[in-house]
């Protein structure tokens, strides 16, 4: 347990002093949100109609976006040999490495989102419903990441392939939350069955994506 | 072990090679007679639908085409985890071959459907759990392909695109189940039934033979592009001796 919290903290650490790097993920975020009303036109309705969806999406985007250095870092300077190599098994250092990925973008995502929400004219009910289900989703989205950073480790165009590899994973992660919040908003829809079925793909990729992610790393570094 | 099934019987790639060229000529003639009765019974035997007309003709290269895509899958699935696990040798060579064949099926049945939404559907493409579902796995196909072929060092790609294969194996029963599970345009199963197929006879012949014939020409793609690829690494290996 120590030598999870110890990789924990070195990465979270590391993430910190790097600071530059968790703001471009916000940035980002909020930037390719403010994209919309530019493409769609600046009608309110319009932006409130498609408010959430747009946060979750640019939230899945922004999350893509840092994750091709999750392990490159690790990778090119030795230390991810080294971590094979200690005494945590590797399948808790993928969830440690996650988990970092999540504290340090999942996160700064869901205290931006309310921003972004407000910027493209939410409905003031949907802030609750979206954020919760951004909260789930986005633990989501740094379990499947931090697979395809595993997987595409070392190779020729990393960044464009691991979108190409997780974007469909994410689809899914994406129909629950976006159900999650349509359910919560509709007065006579019960969300508890949306609620239970993104908190069961969280609970299933939490048993699943260490043991893939450990068996890809493992790959890389034969 | 000696008794017995063994996959590890086909680790041998010349035995795989006499095993796959005596099979080759049955695959191949039994594809080109099926093909041959097959499509003068769905195009000319068959009778059109009573609501749809001859658009239904449509649905005798769709659906072998999307049991194919799914069954390439289940195999890819299946080779990536016997790569895995039992570090199978022909395992990554199949992988290899059935993925831009499975890929090409999936495209072929949803470019199937979608001709066959607009006249039936008055659209040709909805965002239909079925839909959906299906187009995330020609991107679990394509994504296998494209890091397949990433990396300088051909094992590692192989390796990498067997996990990758072995995850999106959930994707299957979210397909098959998807027409159940959320109520959508896309029609439910119709064939295989606990209370039978609910087609008439006249069309399930004719579809029976189409699937049939599809069968056996994917195997018969697949085990030439395995024989190709093993009699590569063997001459590349025989220059490299040389």
């Amino acid at each position: 347990m120590s030598a999870f919290l110890a990789l924990l903290k070195r990465d979270l650490v590391l993430s910190y002093r790097q600071g530059i790097d968790a703001w471009v993920v916000v940035l980002f975020f909020l930037a390719a949100g403010i994209l919309f009303p530019f493409a769609i036109g600046p009608e309110p309705n319009a932006l409130m109609r498609v408010s959430t969806g747009v946060v979750l999406s640019m939230a899945a985007l922004a999350a893509l976006l840092s994750l091709d250095r999750l392990y490159q870092g690790d990778f090119e300077d030795g230390s991810l040999d080294l971590m094979v190599l200690g005494p945590l098994p590797l399948e808790l250092t993928a969830l440690a490495k996650a988990l970092a990925h999540w504290l340090s973008t999942g996160l700064p995502l869901l205290i931006a989102a309310p921003l972004l929400a407000l910027m493209l004219n939410a409905p003031s009910e949907s802030y609750g419903p979206m954020l919760l289900a951004l909260a789930l989703a986005t633990p989501a989205l740094s379990l499947l990441g931090g697979l395809g950073a595993a997987l595409t480790l070392g190779s020729r165009r990393g960044g464009i392939l691991l979108t190409l590899l997780i974007l469909p994973l994410y689809v899914p992660v994406l129909i629950f939350a976006a159900g999650l919040i349509s359910r919560s908003l509709l007065l006579e829809d019960d969300p508890t069955g949306a609620l239970l079925l993104l908190s069961g793909v969280d609970l299933g990729l939490l048993a699943i994506t260490p043991w893939a992610t450990a068996a890809a790393l493992r790959q890389a570094l034969r | 072990m000696a008794t017995g099934f063994n996959i590890h019987r086909f680790a041998n790639p010349g035995r795989f090679l006499r095993l796959a060229g005596a099979l080759l000529p049955w695959l191949t003639g039994g594809a080109v007679i099926l093909f041959a009765v097959g499509l003068y019974l769905a195009l000319v035997g068959s009778p059109p639908d009573y609501q749809q007309g001859d658009t239904v003709r449509i649905m005798y290269i769709h659906v072998p085409s999307a049991w194919m895509a799914m069954m390439g899958y289940g195999l890819l699935g299946a080779a990536g985890a016997s790569a895995l696990i039992w570090r199978h040798p022909l395992a990554d060579v199949a992988s290899e071959a059935i993925a831009p064949v499975g890929a090409g099926f999936t495209f072929v049945a949803l470019v199937t459907g979608s001709l066959w939404g607009k006249p039936t559907w008055g659209t040709y493409w909805v965002w239909d759990a079925r839909l959906t579902s299906f187009l995330v796995l020609f991107f679990l196909y394509v994504g296998h392909i494209a890091l397949t072929h990433a990396f300088d060092e051909r094992q590692r790609g192989r390796r990498s695109a067997a996990i990758i294969a072995v995850v999106g194996l959930i994707n299957l029963p979210i397909i098959k189940y998807s027409v159940d599970w959320w109520n959508t345009l896309h029609q439910s199963e119709s064939i295989l039934r606990m209370d039978g197929p609910s087609i008439d006879p006249s069309m399930l012949w004719p579809l029976f033979t189409m699937i049939v014939a599809f069968t056996l020409y994917f195997f018969a793609v697949v085990m030439t592009r395995m024989k190709a690829m093993l009699l590569e690494a063997r001459h590349r290996a025989a220059a490299f001796a040389r």
